[in-house]
Protein backbone atom coordinates (compact mmCIF):
# COMPACT_ATOMS: atom_id res chain seq x y z
CA UNK A 1 0.00 0.00 0.00
CA UNK A 2 2.83 2.41 0.65
CA UNK A 3 4.04 1.93 -2.32
CA UNK A 4 1.05 3.09 -4.26
CA UNK A 5 0.87 6.33 -2.32
CA UNK A 6 4.57 7.24 -2.85
CA UNK A 7 3.78 6.22 -6.63
CA UNK A 8 0.85 8.67 -6.78
CA UNK A 9 2.72 11.64 -4.68
CA UNK A 10 5.49 11.34 -7.19
CA UNK A 11 2.64 11.42 -10.00
CA UNK A 12 1.44 14.49 -8.42
CA UNK A 13 4.74 16.05 -8.17
CA UNK A 14 6.28 18.18 -10.87
CA UNK A 15 9.06 15.69 -12.86
CA UNK A 16 12.92 16.97 -12.13
CA UNK A 17 13.68 20.07 -10.69
CA UNK A 18 10.39 22.19 -9.12
CA UNK A 19 9.35 24.60 -11.85
CA UNK A 20 7.66 27.87 -11.03
CA UNK A 21 6.95 30.05 -14.20
CA UNK A 22 8.31 33.53 -12.92
CA UNK A 23 6.48 36.07 -15.43
CA UNK A 24 7.42 39.84 -14.20
CA UNK A 25 9.17 40.83 -17.19
CA UNK A 26 11.15 44.00 -15.30
CA UNK A 27 12.81 40.98 -12.47
CA UNK A 28 16.57 40.88 -13.39
CA UNK A 29 19.83 42.13 -12.67
CA UNK A 30 19.45 45.94 -13.01
CA UNK A 31 16.27 45.92 -10.40
CA UNK A 32 17.80 44.38 -7.69
CA UNK A 33 20.85 46.36 -8.26
CA UNK A 34 19.09 49.28 -8.00
CA UNK A 35 17.41 48.18 -4.24
CA UNK A 36 20.77 46.91 -3.21
CA UNK A 37 22.21 50.26 -4.03
CA UNK A 38 19.79 52.18 -1.86
CA UNK A 39 20.07 49.64 1.32
CA UNK A 40 24.00 49.31 0.62
CA UNK A 41 23.61 53.18 1.49
CA UNK A 42 20.81 53.26 4.08
CA UNK A 43 21.47 50.05 6.38
CA UNK A 44 24.42 51.05 8.02
CA UNK A 45 22.90 54.01 9.59
CA UNK A 46 20.38 52.06 11.23
CA UNK A 47 23.02 49.50 12.27
CA UNK A 48 25.29 52.49 13.52
CA UNK A 49 22.10 54.68 15.25
CA UNK A 50 20.82 51.11 16.56
CA UNK A 51 24.18 50.75 18.05
CA UNK A 52 24.82 53.89 19.24
CA UNK A 53 21.64 53.91 20.84
CA UNK A 54 23.22 50.51 23.40
CA UNK A 55 26.07 53.08 24.45
CA UNK A 56 23.83 55.78 24.97
CA UNK A 57 22.50 53.86 27.48
CA UNK A 58 25.47 54.04 29.56
CA UNK A 59 25.89 51.60 32.55
CA UNK A 60 22.56 50.96 32.07
CA UNK A 61 22.69 49.32 28.67
CA UNK A 62 20.54 46.13 27.69
CA UNK A 63 21.67 43.15 27.09
CA UNK A 64 24.69 44.72 30.11
CA UNK A 65 26.92 41.67 29.11
CA UNK A 66 27.00 41.86 24.71
CA UNK A 67 30.48 39.80 25.00
CA UNK A 68 32.69 42.43 23.27
CA UNK A 69 29.90 42.72 20.34
CA UNK A 70 29.72 46.22 20.65
CA UNK A 71 31.00 50.77 19.46
CA UNK A 72 33.45 51.55 21.77
CA UNK A 73 32.37 52.87 24.98
CA UNK A 74 31.89 56.07 25.32
CA UNK A 75 30.31 58.95 27.87
CA UNK A 76 27.30 59.55 25.47
CA UNK A 77 27.47 63.47 25.30
CA UNK A 78 25.25 66.24 26.44
CA UNK A 79 25.87 68.68 23.50
CA UNK A 80 24.18 68.94 20.94
CA UNK A 81 20.89 68.54 23.62
CA UNK A 82 19.33 66.56 20.43
CA UNK A 83 21.68 64.31 19.59
CA UNK A 84 19.75 60.75 21.00
CA UNK A 85 16.68 62.53 20.01
CA UNK A 86 18.38 62.63 16.17
CA UNK A 87 20.38 59.23 16.36
CA UNK A 88 17.05 57.67 17.42
CA UNK A 89 14.78 59.37 15.21
CA UNK A 90 16.81 57.82 12.57
CA UNK A 91 17.21 54.37 13.75
CA UNK A 92 13.21 53.85 13.92
CA UNK A 93 12.26 56.24 11.30
CA UNK A 94 14.97 54.94 8.46
CA UNK A 95 14.13 51.23 9.64
CA UNK A 96 10.57 51.78 9.09
CA UNK A 97 10.81 54.13 5.49
CA UNK A 98 12.83 50.83 4.28
CA UNK A 99 10.54 47.96 5.23
CA UNK A 100 9.34 48.45 1.51
CA UNK A 101 12.61 48.98 -0.01
CA UNK A 102 13.76 45.44 1.97
CA UNK A 103 9.73 43.89 0.87
CA UNK A 104 10.73 44.52 -2.90
CA UNK A 105 14.26 43.90 -2.71
CA UNK A 106 13.59 40.03 -1.64
CA UNK A 107 10.44 40.14 -4.35
CA UNK A 108 13.41 41.22 -6.74
CA UNK A 109 15.66 38.00 -5.94
CA UNK A 110 12.94 35.23 -5.10
CA UNK A 111 13.28 32.91 -7.82
CA UNK A 112 16.88 32.27 -6.09
CA UNK A 113 14.74 30.54 -3.39
CA UNK A 114 13.34 27.83 -4.88
CA UNK A 115 16.25 27.62 -7.41
CA UNK A 116 17.77 24.03 -7.40
CA UNK A 117 20.58 23.66 -4.89
CA UNK A 118 23.62 23.97 -6.47
CA UNK A 119 26.51 21.05 -6.01
CA UNK A 120 29.48 22.93 -4.86
CA UNK A 121 29.90 23.03 -1.49
CA UNK A 122 31.02 26.77 -1.19
CA UNK A 123 28.34 27.48 -3.05
CA UNK A 124 25.67 25.92 -0.71
CA UNK A 125 27.61 27.15 2.05
CA UNK A 126 27.17 30.78 0.98
CA UNK A 127 23.60 30.34 0.18
CA UNK A 128 22.70 28.85 3.47
CA UNK A 129 24.42 32.15 4.87
CA UNK A 130 21.34 33.98 3.80
CA UNK A 131 19.23 32.53 6.48
CA UNK A 132 21.43 35.05 8.48
CA UNK A 133 21.09 37.75 6.48
CA UNK A 134 17.20 37.60 5.42
CA UNK A 135 15.67 36.07 8.61
CA UNK A 136 17.91 38.76 10.71
CA UNK A 137 16.25 41.51 8.88
CA UNK A 138 12.72 40.30 9.16
CA UNK A 139 13.52 39.87 12.52
CA UNK A 140 14.89 43.16 13.34
CA UNK A 141 11.70 44.52 11.41
CA UNK A 142 8.86 42.50 13.03
CA UNK A 143 10.67 42.79 16.59
CA UNK A 144 11.37 46.71 16.29
CA UNK A 145 8.07 47.46 14.65
CA UNK A 146 5.96 45.67 17.32
CA UNK A 147 8.48 47.56 20.27
CA UNK A 148 7.51 50.47 19.05
CA UNK A 149 3.89 49.73 18.90
CA UNK A 150 4.28 48.14 22.52
CA UNK A 151 2.84 45.08 21.07
CA UNK A 152 4.79 42.40 23.16
CA UNK A 153 3.25 39.93 21.80
CA UNK A 154 6.55 37.35 21.53
CA UNK A 155 7.03 37.90 25.09
CA UNK A 156 10.97 37.86 25.16
CA UNK A 157 13.14 40.49 25.67
CA UNK A 158 13.11 42.68 23.12
CA UNK A 159 16.04 44.73 23.95
CA UNK A 160 18.27 41.02 23.74
CA UNK A 161 16.62 39.85 20.85
CA UNK A 162 16.74 42.84 18.95
CA UNK A 163 20.28 43.30 19.96
CA UNK A 164 21.45 39.65 19.14
CA UNK A 165 19.36 39.67 15.88
CA UNK A 166 21.13 43.04 14.69
CA UNK A 167 24.37 41.38 15.26
CA UNK A 168 22.67 37.72 13.68
CA UNK A 169 22.16 40.22 10.90
CA UNK A 170 25.69 41.99 10.79
CA UNK A 171 27.19 39.30 9.80
CA UNK A 172 25.07 38.07 6.78
CA UNK A 173 24.97 41.70 5.51
CA UNK A 174 28.64 41.97 5.55
CA UNK A 175 29.33 38.47 4.03
CA UNK A 176 26.42 39.58 1.27
CA UNK A 177 28.05 43.08 0.69
CA UNK A 178 31.54 41.72 -0.08
CA UNK A 179 30.23 38.27 -2.07
CA UNK A 180 27.71 40.70 -4.16
CA UNK A 181 29.17 44.45 -4.46
CA UNK A 182 30.85 43.11 -7.68
CA UNK A 183 27.54 41.74 -9.30
CA UNK A 184 25.41 45.28 -7.80
CA UNK A 185 28.08 47.43 -10.05
CA UNK A 186 28.15 45.07 -13.09
CA UNK A 187 24.05 45.21 -12.88
CA UNK A 188 24.20 49.20 -11.95
CA UNK A 189 26.24 49.47 -15.26
CA UNK A 190 24.34 46.91 -17.53
CA UNK A 191 21.62 49.78 -18.37
CA UNK A 192 21.57 53.79 -17.64
CA UNK A 193 19.71 54.71 -14.60
CA UNK A 194 18.92 57.95 -16.62
CA UNK A 195 17.54 56.17 -19.95
CA UNK A 196 15.57 54.02 -17.58
CA UNK A 197 14.04 57.46 -15.76
CA UNK A 198 12.77 57.91 -19.68
CA UNK A 199 11.75 54.52 -20.41
CA UNK A 200 7.67 54.46 -20.71
CA UNK A 201 5.36 51.66 -20.33
CA UNK A 202 5.21 50.14 -23.42
CA UNK A 203 9.27 50.26 -24.36
CA UNK A 204 10.03 47.96 -21.18
CA UNK A 205 11.73 45.19 -22.42
CA UNK A 206 12.87 42.56 -20.49
CA UNK A 207 16.91 42.60 -19.27
CA UNK A 208 19.20 40.36 -21.93
CA UNK A 209 18.68 36.80 -20.80
CA UNK A 210 20.68 35.86 -17.53
CA UNK A 211 20.12 35.44 -13.84
CA UNK A 212 16.90 36.28 -12.10
CA UNK A 213 15.46 37.28 -15.82
CA UNK A 214 12.06 35.26 -15.93
CA UNK A 215 12.75 33.52 -19.78
CA UNK A 216 8.68 33.48 -20.70
CA UNK A 217 7.82 36.73 -19.09
CA UNK A 218 4.30 38.22 -19.15
CA UNK A 219 3.58 41.38 -21.10
CA UNK A 220 4.31 44.50 -18.97
CA UNK A 221 1.94 46.16 -16.79
CA UNK A 222 4.74 48.04 -15.18
CA UNK A 223 7.63 49.59 -16.28
CA UNK A 224 11.23 49.91 -14.21
CA UNK A 225 10.45 53.44 -13.49
CA UNK A 226 6.98 52.81 -12.35
CA UNK A 227 8.51 50.11 -10.34
CA UNK A 228 11.23 52.14 -8.48
CA UNK A 229 8.37 54.85 -8.07
CA UNK A 230 5.99 52.37 -6.04
CA UNK A 231 8.78 51.35 -3.54
CA UNK A 232 9.44 55.06 -3.33
CA UNK A 233 6.19 55.84 -2.80
CA UNK A 234 5.51 53.15 -0.14
CA UNK A 235 8.80 54.55 1.91
CA UNK A 236 7.15 58.52 0.79
CA UNK A 237 4.17 57.01 2.66
CA UNK A 238 5.77 55.71 5.70
CA UNK A 239 7.86 58.71 5.80
CA UNK A 240 5.07 61.08 6.22
CA UNK A 241 2.72 58.57 8.39
CA UNK A 242 5.67 58.32 10.89
CA UNK A 243 7.65 62.01 10.94
CA UNK A 244 5.08 63.13 13.48
CA UNK A 245 6.68 60.71 15.55
CA UNK A 246 9.50 63.58 16.20
CA UNK A 247 8.49 66.64 14.34
CA UNK A 248 6.41 68.52 17.07
CA UNK A 249 4.35 70.27 14.35
CA UNK A 250 3.63 67.63 12.38
CA UNK A 251 2.64 65.37 15.69
CA UNK A 252 -1.01 64.43 14.58
CA UNK A 253 0.44 62.98 11.26
CA UNK A 254 1.92 59.70 12.95
CA UNK A 255 -2.05 58.81 12.05
CA UNK A 256 -1.35 54.91 12.66
CA UNK A 257 1.53 55.30 15.63
CA UNK A 258 0.49 55.36 19.30
CA UNK A 259 2.95 59.18 19.72
CA UNK A 260 0.66 60.63 17.34
CA UNK A 261 -2.05 60.80 19.67
CA UNK A 262 -1.94 62.97 22.81
CA UNK A 263 -4.21 64.15 25.27
CA UNK A 264 -5.45 67.38 24.56
CA UNK A 265 -2.90 70.39 26.35
CA UNK A 266 -0.47 67.40 27.23
CA UNK A 267 2.75 66.18 25.66
CA UNK A 268 3.42 62.15 25.44
CA UNK A 269 4.28 60.25 28.52
CA UNK A 270 6.09 56.91 28.29
CA UNK A 271 5.00 55.57 31.38
CA UNK A 272 1.43 57.06 33.12
CA UNK A 273 1.54 57.96 37.16
CA UNK A 274 -1.51 55.01 37.27
CA UNK A 275 0.94 52.22 35.19
CA UNK A 276 3.97 52.77 38.02
CA UNK A 277 1.87 51.59 40.73
CA UNK A 278 2.80 54.51 43.19
CA UNK A 279 1.08 55.35 46.15
CA UNK A 280 -0.23 58.55 45.79
CA UNK A 281 0.75 59.24 49.20
CA UNK A 282 4.29 58.70 48.42
CA UNK A 283 4.57 61.52 46.33
CA UNK A 284 2.27 63.73 48.15
CA UNK A 285 2.99 65.73 51.53
CA UNK A 286 5.49 63.52 52.85
CA UNK A 287 7.56 63.33 49.85
CA UNK A 288 11.18 64.39 50.38
CA UNK A 289 14.33 64.43 48.13
CA UNK A 290 17.07 62.30 49.69
CA UNK A 291 20.67 63.48 48.81
CA UNK A 292 22.68 61.22 51.18
CA UNK A 293 22.24 62.57 54.68
CA UNK A 294 20.39 66.02 53.18
CA UNK A 295 16.37 65.70 52.47
CA UNK A 296 14.58 68.30 50.88
CA UNK A 297 10.58 68.91 50.68
CA UNK A 298 9.24 70.20 47.27
CA UNK A 299 8.97 73.81 48.64
CA UNK A 300 12.98 73.98 49.65
CA UNK A 301 13.72 72.64 46.31
CA UNK A 302 11.37 74.94 45.02
CA UNK A 303 12.97 78.13 47.02
CA UNK A 304 16.35 77.04 45.78
CA UNK A 305 17.89 79.25 42.26
CA UNK A 306 15.52 77.63 39.49
CA UNK A 307 16.97 77.05 35.63
CA UNK A 308 14.97 77.12 32.91
CA UNK A 309 15.95 75.05 29.37
CA UNK A 310 14.19 73.71 26.73
CA UNK A 311 15.25 69.81 26.23
CA UNK A 312 13.35 67.04 24.22
CA UNK A 313 12.38 64.12 25.83
CA UNK A 314 13.08 60.95 23.21
CA UNK A 315 12.48 57.43 23.78
CA UNK A 316 13.80 54.51 22.49
CA UNK A 317 10.70 53.98 20.30
CA UNK A 318 11.81 56.79 18.19
CA UNK A 319 9.36 59.55 19.27
CA UNK A 320 10.60 62.84 20.78
CA UNK A 321 9.08 66.23 22.17
CA UNK A 322 10.94 69.02 22.73
CA UNK A 323 9.44 70.73 26.10
CA UNK A 324 11.03 74.15 28.76
CA UNK A 325 11.60 72.75 31.57
CA UNK A 326 12.48 74.57 35.41
CA UNK A 327 13.92 73.09 38.19
CA UNK A 328 17.28 73.03 40.13
CA UNK A 329 20.22 72.43 38.59
CA UNK A 330 22.03 68.59 39.06
CA UNK A 331 24.90 70.59 39.69
CA UNK A 332 23.88 72.85 42.40
CA UNK A 333 22.19 69.56 44.28
CA UNK A 334 25.30 68.21 43.83
CA UNK A 335 27.20 70.73 45.74
CA UNK A 336 24.57 71.09 48.47
CA UNK A 337 25.49 67.53 49.06
CA UNK A 338 28.44 68.21 49.84
CA UNK A 339 30.17 66.69 46.25
CA UNK A 340 30.68 69.40 44.20
CA UNK A 341 32.88 67.54 41.44
CA UNK A 342 30.87 64.35 41.48
CA UNK A 343 31.77 61.51 39.19
CA UNK A 344 28.66 60.19 38.70
CA UNK A 345 25.05 59.84 40.39
CA UNK A 346 22.79 56.99 40.92
CA UNK A 347 18.97 58.56 40.55
CA UNK A 348 16.25 56.21 42.57
CA UNK A 349 12.65 56.72 41.73
CA UNK A 350 9.89 56.19 44.35
CA UNK A 351 8.37 53.56 41.80
CA UNK A 352 10.03 49.78 41.81
CA UNK A 353 10.75 48.17 38.71
CA UNK A 354 13.88 47.61 36.28
CA UNK A 355 13.46 51.50 34.89
CA UNK A 356 13.30 52.99 38.42
CA UNK A 357 16.91 53.69 38.74
CA UNK A 358 19.62 55.64 36.17
CA UNK A 359 22.97 56.20 35.96
CA UNK A 360 24.50 59.64 35.07
CA UNK A 361 28.29 60.49 34.11
CA UNK A 362 29.87 63.13 35.45
CA UNK A 363 29.34 65.38 32.52
CA UNK A 364 25.94 64.31 32.82
CA UNK A 365 25.42 65.54 36.23
CA UNK A 366 27.36 68.69 35.64
CA UNK A 367 25.62 70.19 32.22
CA UNK A 368 24.21 73.65 33.30
CA UNK A 369 21.13 72.13 31.56
CA UNK A 370 20.70 69.21 33.41
CA UNK A 371 17.93 69.78 36.01
CA UNK A 372 15.66 68.08 38.68
CA UNK A 373 13.10 69.64 36.81
CA UNK A 374 10.06 70.95 39.29
CA UNK A 375 7.50 72.90 36.90
CA UNK A 376 7.10 72.17 32.63
CA UNK A 377 5.75 74.63 30.45
CA UNK A 378 5.42 77.16 33.56
CA UNK A 379 3.24 74.76 35.86
CA UNK A 380 3.60 72.03 37.88
CA UNK A 381 4.58 68.81 36.77
CA UNK A 382 1.65 66.50 36.74
CA UNK A 383 1.51 63.09 38.63
CA UNK A 384 1.90 61.63 35.15
CA UNK A 385 5.13 63.52 33.76
CA UNK A 386 6.76 63.02 37.28
CA UNK A 387 5.36 65.09 39.98
CA UNK A 388 6.92 66.18 42.69
CA UNK A 389 10.30 65.94 40.79
CA UNK A 390 12.14 64.48 37.51
CA UNK A 391 15.33 64.44 36.09
CA UNK A 392 15.94 66.14 32.21
CA UNK A 393 19.25 66.02 31.09
CA UNK A 394 20.39 66.93 27.36
CA UNK A 395 20.46 64.02 24.92
CA UNK A 396 19.70 61.51 28.07
CA UNK A 397 17.35 59.08 26.82
CA UNK A 398 14.30 59.48 28.00
CA UNK A 399 14.09 56.50 29.81
CA UNK A 400 17.29 57.37 31.92
CA UNK A 401 15.05 61.01 33.05
CA UNK A 402 13.72 59.53 35.82
CA UNK A 403 10.26 60.47 37.08
CA UNK A 404 9.16 60.25 40.79
CA UNK A 405 12.47 60.93 41.99
CA UNK A 406 13.19 59.70 46.02
CA UNK A 407 16.96 59.93 45.64
CA UNK A 408 20.39 60.80 44.27
CA UNK A 409 23.23 59.76 45.30
CA UNK A 410 25.97 61.64 43.93
CA UNK A 411 29.27 59.82 43.51
CA UNK A 412 32.54 61.74 45.52
CA UNK B 1 39.96 32.92 -4.20
CA UNK B 2 37.85 29.71 -3.08
CA UNK B 3 40.15 30.19 0.29
CA UNK B 4 39.26 33.77 0.91
CA UNK B 5 35.07 32.84 0.03
CA UNK B 6 35.46 29.83 2.57
CA UNK B 7 36.69 32.41 5.57
CA UNK B 8 34.13 34.60 4.47
CA UNK B 9 31.51 32.09 5.02
CA UNK B 10 33.18 30.91 8.27
CA UNK B 11 33.45 34.32 9.67
CA UNK B 12 29.77 34.89 8.99
CA UNK B 13 28.53 31.94 10.88
CA UNK B 14 30.98 32.45 13.84
CA UNK B 15 29.83 36.08 14.00
CA UNK B 16 26.17 34.79 14.04
CA UNK B 17 26.92 32.42 16.25
CA UNK B 18 29.02 34.39 19.07
CA UNK B 19 26.45 37.20 18.76
CA UNK B 20 23.93 34.21 20.01
CA UNK B 21 26.38 33.72 22.96
CA UNK B 22 25.10 36.92 24.23
CA UNK B 23 21.76 35.25 25.30
CA UNK B 24 23.69 32.15 27.12
CA UNK B 25 25.32 34.85 29.18
CA UNK B 26 22.32 36.20 31.18
CA UNK B 27 20.30 32.74 32.92
CA UNK B 28 17.04 34.87 33.04
CA UNK B 29 17.37 34.84 28.48
CA UNK B 30 17.93 31.06 28.85
CA UNK B 31 14.05 30.50 28.69
CA UNK B 32 12.98 32.65 26.02
CA UNK B 33 15.71 31.30 23.62
CA UNK B 34 13.20 28.76 22.12
CA UNK B 35 11.08 31.56 21.59
CA UNK B 36 13.34 33.90 20.22
CA UNK B 37 14.35 31.05 17.53
CA UNK B 38 10.82 30.41 16.56
CA UNK B 39 10.49 34.06 15.87
CA UNK B 40 13.49 34.08 13.74
CA UNK B 41 12.23 30.94 11.63
CA UNK B 42 8.82 31.94 11.77
CA UNK B 43 9.63 35.77 10.36
CA UNK B 44 11.52 33.98 7.49
CA UNK B 45 9.24 31.18 6.72
CA UNK B 46 6.38 33.72 6.71
CA UNK B 47 7.63 36.13 4.59
CA UNK B 48 9.23 33.31 2.23
CA UNK B 49 6.27 30.69 2.28
CA UNK B 50 3.53 33.13 3.16
CA UNK B 51 3.48 36.60 2.54
CA UNK B 52 5.07 36.04 -0.64
CA UNK B 53 2.76 33.26 -2.19
CA UNK B 54 -0.16 35.58 -1.35
CA UNK B 55 0.58 38.78 -3.13
CA UNK B 56 1.93 37.05 -5.54
CA UNK B 57 -1.39 35.22 -5.85
CA UNK B 58 -2.86 38.81 -5.42
CA UNK B 59 -1.09 39.97 -8.41
CA UNK B 60 -2.05 37.12 -10.38
CA UNK B 61 -5.29 37.40 -9.78
CA UNK B 62 -4.98 41.33 -11.43
CA UNK B 63 -5.12 39.46 -14.74
CA UNK B 64 -8.67 38.50 -14.32
CA UNK B 65 -9.70 42.53 -14.21
CA UNK B 66 -12.10 44.02 -17.09
CA UNK B 67 -10.14 44.91 -20.20
CA UNK B 68 -10.42 48.53 -20.18
CA UNK B 69 -9.28 51.63 -22.55
CA UNK B 70 -7.24 52.80 -19.66
CA UNK B 71 -5.37 49.33 -17.95
CA UNK B 72 -7.28 49.37 -14.63
CA UNK B 73 -4.49 46.70 -13.22
CA UNK B 74 -2.42 49.85 -11.46
CA UNK B 75 -4.83 51.53 -10.27
CA UNK B 76 -6.46 48.40 -8.34
CA UNK B 77 -2.85 47.52 -8.02
CA UNK B 78 -1.10 50.61 -5.92
CA UNK B 79 -4.26 51.08 -3.63
CA UNK B 80 -3.91 47.49 -2.54
CA UNK B 81 -0.01 47.82 -1.66
CA UNK B 82 -0.76 50.85 -0.18
CA UNK B 83 -3.37 49.43 2.03
CA UNK B 84 -1.01 45.90 2.52
CA UNK B 85 1.92 48.02 3.29
CA UNK B 86 0.28 49.84 6.08
CA UNK B 87 -1.78 47.42 7.19
CA UNK B 88 1.57 45.26 8.14
CA UNK B 89 4.00 47.89 9.25
CA UNK B 90 0.99 49.61 12.02
CA UNK B 91 -1.14 46.22 12.68
CA UNK B 92 -0.77 46.36 16.47
CA UNK B 93 -2.89 49.44 16.51
CA UNK B 94 -5.02 48.71 13.97
CA UNK B 95 -6.27 45.34 15.16
CA UNK B 96 -5.81 46.88 19.10
CA UNK B 97 -2.93 44.46 19.95
CA UNK B 98 -0.81 45.15 22.98
CA UNK B 99 -3.59 47.90 24.60
CA UNK B 100 -2.64 47.15 28.39
CA UNK B 101 0.70 48.07 27.47
CA UNK B 102 -0.26 51.10 25.22
CA UNK B 103 -2.26 52.92 28.24
CA UNK B 104 0.26 52.41 30.76
CA UNK B 105 2.98 53.81 28.54
CA UNK B 106 0.78 56.51 26.84
CA UNK B 107 -2.90 56.96 28.65
CA UNK B 108 -4.44 56.58 25.34
CA UNK B 109 -6.17 53.63 23.83
CA UNK B 110 -5.59 52.42 20.34
CA UNK B 111 -9.22 53.05 19.82
CA UNK B 112 -9.02 55.55 16.49
CA UNK B 113 -6.59 53.44 14.64
CA UNK B 114 -8.62 51.09 12.66
CA UNK B 115 -10.98 53.45 11.64
CA UNK B 116 -7.92 56.20 10.55
CA UNK B 117 -6.78 53.38 8.41
CA UNK B 118 -9.96 52.63 6.59
CA UNK B 119 -10.22 56.16 5.85
CA UNK B 120 -6.66 56.05 4.88
CA UNK B 121 -7.78 53.13 2.57
CA UNK B 122 -9.98 54.49 1.39
CA UNK B 123 -8.33 57.76 0.29
CA UNK B 124 -5.95 55.97 -1.45
CA UNK B 125 -8.93 53.94 -3.73
CA UNK B 126 -10.39 57.05 -4.33
CA UNK B 127 -7.28 59.07 -5.80
CA UNK B 128 -6.24 55.90 -7.52
CA UNK B 129 -10.09 55.36 -8.96
CA UNK B 130 -10.18 59.57 -9.81
CA UNK B 131 -7.23 59.54 -11.63
CA UNK B 132 -7.90 56.76 -13.99
CA UNK B 133 -11.73 58.34 -14.49
CA UNK B 134 -9.25 61.91 -15.69
CA UNK B 135 -7.00 59.46 -17.97
CA UNK B 136 -10.05 57.95 -19.50
CA UNK B 137 -11.71 61.24 -20.02
CA UNK B 138 -8.51 62.61 -21.32
CA UNK B 139 -7.98 59.48 -23.64
CA UNK B 140 -12.01 59.77 -24.93
CA UNK B 141 -11.10 63.22 -25.82
CA UNK B 142 -7.73 62.68 -27.56
CA UNK B 143 -9.88 59.69 -29.43
CA UNK B 144 -12.70 61.69 -29.96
Amino acid sequence: MLTGIRRRVRAALPSGPMRIRWRSPIRGPWLTSVLGFVLLCALPVVIVTGLLDWVAYGSGAIPSDVAGLHLPRFDWPTRPAWLFRLTQGLHVGLGIVLVPVVLAKLWSVIPKLFARPDRNLLKLAERATLVLLVGGILFEIVTGLLNIQYDYVFGFSFYAAHYVGAWVFIAGFVLHVALKLPTMVRGLRSRSFRNELRTPLAETRPEPPGELVAPEPDPATMSRRGALAVVGGGSLLLAALTVGQTVDSLRPTALLLPRGRTAPGDFPVNRTFAASGIDAQAVGGVWRLGLGNVRFTRDELLALPQHTAALPIACVEGWSIQQTWTGVRLRDLAALAGTPAPTGALVRSVEDGPFARASLTAGQVLHPDSLLALRVNGADLTPDHGYPARVIVPALPGVHCTKWVRTIEFAA
Amino acid sequence: MTAVRWVGVLGCVALGGYAATILLRDPTLHSSIPWMLAWFAGALLLHDLVLFPLYAAADRALALLPATRVPLVNHVRLPLLGAGLTLLVYLPGIIRQGEPVVLGASGLDQGPFLARWLWLVLAMTAVSALVWAVRVTRRSAADG
